[in-house]
């Protein structure tokens, strides 16, 4: 699948990264069809894609988690992609599973994409532990911010270079790129710093299934909102506790979700904030008695938050935040996707190029939509809870 | 468990020129306990009990006269509590004659990990059943000594790690074996323990310090044990965590009257009664210090005399830099309100049963929730009822 596009990659400027070995193509595309990517690729894929993980992770001593990075809206990333989950499931059961899922955006070219999505979201309701998800509008809305600061040239402003999260090369080139690259390096970033604490030392570390545990209270809640601060760094000298407060500020603020979400009108389940560079715990703790007052917590959990510290900063920067939220703001996200979903499927256009494909019923269709639906429900009845007052639940009481 | 920062502790104590760590004595795994108390003690305990063990046995026998051991863990986390709790239950078993004491950092109030308040409670409940005594220091009190004594701008956790180092010190240090003698004790945990453990219920330590401040205030500042040990005593009875902001309104109540009403939780605690308090004096004219107020009726609970109560460790060589400096090592109702709160808000992440799957896979079940519950609201009540 997807033979020129790994070609191209093998010709770029990462070509050393990807062992050569360990990539799976095939001259034909999934054509957009989930059905294809995840029953036909899947099965006819099986044996190979097993037999190049386990060469893969005999080589770990200790194998913590896999990421899995694909699209929902197309027919490979979205159907294959999920079928790996079971996969990884069966074979690794203890390993845990992240997803980075890029979400389609409102006007997305791809007239199938509500259908792989809905087929991919029953998928990763059941085979993942972790998802974070993404989209397109909301990634190039950052980037048309950065080129702003960027290209508006205000008195004083002077970008530091390397330091923008969109570019690994030098910011005052006039990139030719196309966009997709920036937005790349944004996603990139991301899966960076999550692993960054794993990697480098710090004061308060934290692994990768320390996100799991503190992140997913129920095991079907498992979707994480992210926000990536700061975008870029003012290369002249500033007030160091200024900036930094900032940057919490910031990464709170709709503008710098990596998905179209507003976390601080909605409740939060827990947050999670992975500071690197030279940020020590009572900047941190401050933060957070500043922050929380803004913010709303579900009752049982009203201090929900983790922290955690590394001491090496990212190129560029000379502190960063990733901040995790599990948060019912990706429910907008969900009900849309059911609606454009329900429109085509009411009128059932397009869906004979499913139900051509061997194993696939309308049954598949029904089940992806009750999962889905059931998903918002959970969601909503956290939100009706988020009026209430905190009550205190009558303790045990004790005989002395 | 660990790796990176166990070989952190081990080349930052060689280089420091001054003492260091064995090579070996050492034990880390690169999978860590991922915050979760249940992969602790039953993933990792289980797997590594064997290699843990048989290295605490080779320190046992280079010891000519074992005193006991005194464990150091965090309750918020995975591997210090669930892997502590492991440790500690085993020790029991095999080292039944030697005292155990835990010293244990009790969480930051506002969250470090969003599942400590479930940590905590499942460390407690197992550490009242297996040690022998819980030695406590909360990150919240020593982040204000820093703050508010110290005047560290930006606190570190190497700053905080300094302040407990420094009250671990005061305690553990050699002091003379009794009034007048010219041997250092031989025991000290045996002789704290024996002091201030007199009953099973009753577990719970917690230490104070004064003076605490930093270097550049000590050359201004000169004391008298007077003024110190009023201080002290203060701080004892209105439940000060350290020696600025003292309520000095808080007074023992009169003896000979009746206590009105049960002390409840909602209401401000005023007054914090002692079952047993330890005073350890350290510097320059030890021997004039007159601490009569300590040994106060109205300090203590009935059911234990102050002679029994109260007893004091003297030593003429001064600590760290303070030319006269004195510690509390106390068995009280100090840590009744933290422990209250974290029990509470346990209970209510537990009514919503939020994250219990996370330790049903490692075989940790509601049961096991509900009676670490039962036994520290039993805690909570008999420490309550002191009072009387």
């Amino acid at each position: 699948m997807e033979e020129g596009v790994v070609n191209e990659i093998l010709q770029g400027p990462l070509r050393d990264v990807f062992d050569s070995k360990q990539l799976i193509t095939d001259i034909s595309g999934s054509g957009n069809n989930w059905a294809v990517g995840h029953k036909v690729f899947g099965s006819l894929y099986q044996e190979q894609i097993l037999e190049k993980l386990r060469k893969s992770a005999e080589h770990c001593d200790c194998l913590q988690c896999f990421f899995v990075i694909h699209s929902m809206g197309g027919g490979t990333g979205s159907g294959l992609g999920t079928f790996l989950l079971k996969v990884l499931e069966d074979e690794f059961p203890e390993v845990y599973r992240f997803v980075t899922s890029v979400y389609p955006s409102g006007e997305d070219d791809v007239i199938t994409s509500p259908y792989n999505s809905m087929l991919a979201m029953k998928e990763l309701n059941e085979h993942a532990d972790c998802v974070l998800p993404i989209d397109n509008q909301s990634l190039f809305d950052i980037i048309s911010k950065i080129d702003l600061m960027v290209n508006s040239g205000k008195l004083g402003t002077a970008i530091k270079p390397k330091s923008l999260v969109t570019s690994s090369a030098g910011a005052f080139k006039k990139r030719q790129e196309k966009p997709f690259d920036a937005m790349n390096n944004i996603v990139a970033n991301l899966l960076l710093n999550l692993t960054s604490s794993a990697r480098f030392e710090g004061s308060l570390n934290m692994d990768l299934n320390e996100i799991s545990m503190n992140l997913v209270p129920f095991p079907q809640l498992h979707y994480l909102v992210s926000s990536l601060t700061p975008l870029y760094t003012l290369a002249d000298v500033n007030i160091p506790s200024r900036r930094l407060d900032q940057m919490f500020s910031d990464a709170f603020s709709k503008d710098h979700q990596l998905i179209q979400a507003d976390p601080k009108h909605s409740l939060y389940l827990a947050c999670a904030l992975m500071v690197r560079g030279n940020v020590q715990i009572s900047d941190l703790r401050r933060n957070i008695e500043r922050l929380k007052p803004s913010l709303r917590f579900v009752s049982w959990n009203q201090e929900g938050w983790k922290t955690s510290l590394c001491s090496v900063p990212p190129v560029g920067h000379s502190h960063s935040l990733l901040a995790l939220a599990n948060n019912t703001c990706v429910k907008p996200t969900f009900i849309e996707l059911r609606e454009r979903f329900t429109r085509l499927y009411k009128k059932r256009a397009h869906l004979h190029h499913y139900l051509q494909i061997e194993g696939m019923e309308e049954s598949c269709f029904t089940e992806a939509m009750s999962s889905l639906s059931a998903l918002i429900q959970e969601y909503n009845q956290l939100d009706a809870t988020k009026s209430m007052p905190a009550e205190d639940l009558p303790r045990l009481r004790v005989a002395v | 468990m660990e790796p990176k920062v166990i070989n952190q502790t081990l080349s930052k104590a060689a280089h420091s020129g001054r003492w260091k760590y064995g090579q070996h004595s050492c034990f880390c795994q690169k999978q860590g306990s991922g915050n979760n108390w249940a992969y602790g003690y039953s993933v990792h305990g289980p797997r590594h009990e064997e290699s843990i063990m048989n290295l605490i046995q080779k320190e046992v026998e280079k010891c000519d006269s074992l005193n006991g051991f005194l464990i150091i863990m965090s309750m918020a986390g995975g591997t210090g509590s669930g892997l502590g709790a492991f440790v500690t239950q085993n020790l029991q078993d095999r080292y039944s004659n030697s005292l155990k004491m835990n010293q244990i950092i009790w969480p930051y109030g506002t969250g470090e990990v969003i599942v400590q308040n479930y940590n905590s409670i499942l460390t407690l409940s197992h550490l009242y059943r297996s040690s022998d005594a819980l030695l406590i220091h909360e990150n919240d009190a020593v982040h204000k000594i820093c703050a508010k004594l110290m005047n560290i701008k930006q606190i570190s956790f190497r700053d905080i790690n300094q302040v407990l180092a420094h009250q671990l010190g005061s305690v553990f240090q050699p002091t003379y074996s009794g009034e007048g003698s010219f041997h250092y004790r031989r025991n000290p945990l045996g002789d704290l323990m024996e002091n201030l453990v007199p009953h099973p219920e009753f577990k719970m330590l917690g230490v104070r310090n004064i003076p605490q401040m930093s270097e550049n205030s000590l050359a201004y500042s000169t004391f008298t044990w007077a003024g110190l040990l009023k201080h002290l005593r203060q701080m004892l009875i209105s439940n000060a965590k350290m020696e600025e902001g003292i309520d000095w309104q808080v007074r023992p109540p009169l003896s000979g009257l009746p206590m009105l009403g049960k002390m409840s939780l909602n209401k401000e605690f005023h007054f914090n009664t002692s079952i047993a308090n330890l005073v350890i004096l350290r510097g320059k004219d030890v021997h004039s210090a007159e601490l009569g107020a300590f040994k106060d009726p109205a300090l203590y609970t009935s059911w234990l005399e102050p002679v029994h109560a109260f007893s004091v460790w003297k030593t003429q060589r001064a600590f760290s830099k303070y030319e006269k400096s004195a510690a509390l090592v106390s068995n009280s109702q100090f840590l009744v309100k933290p422990l209250d709160m974290i029990v509470g808000k346990a209970w209510n992440m537990f009514a919503s049963k939020a994250y219990i799957h996370q330790y049903t896979k490692f075989g940790i079940e509601e049961e096991d929730f509900l009676d670490s519950f039962t036994l520290l609201e039993q805690v909570i009540a008999s420490y309550c009822n002191l009072g009387f």
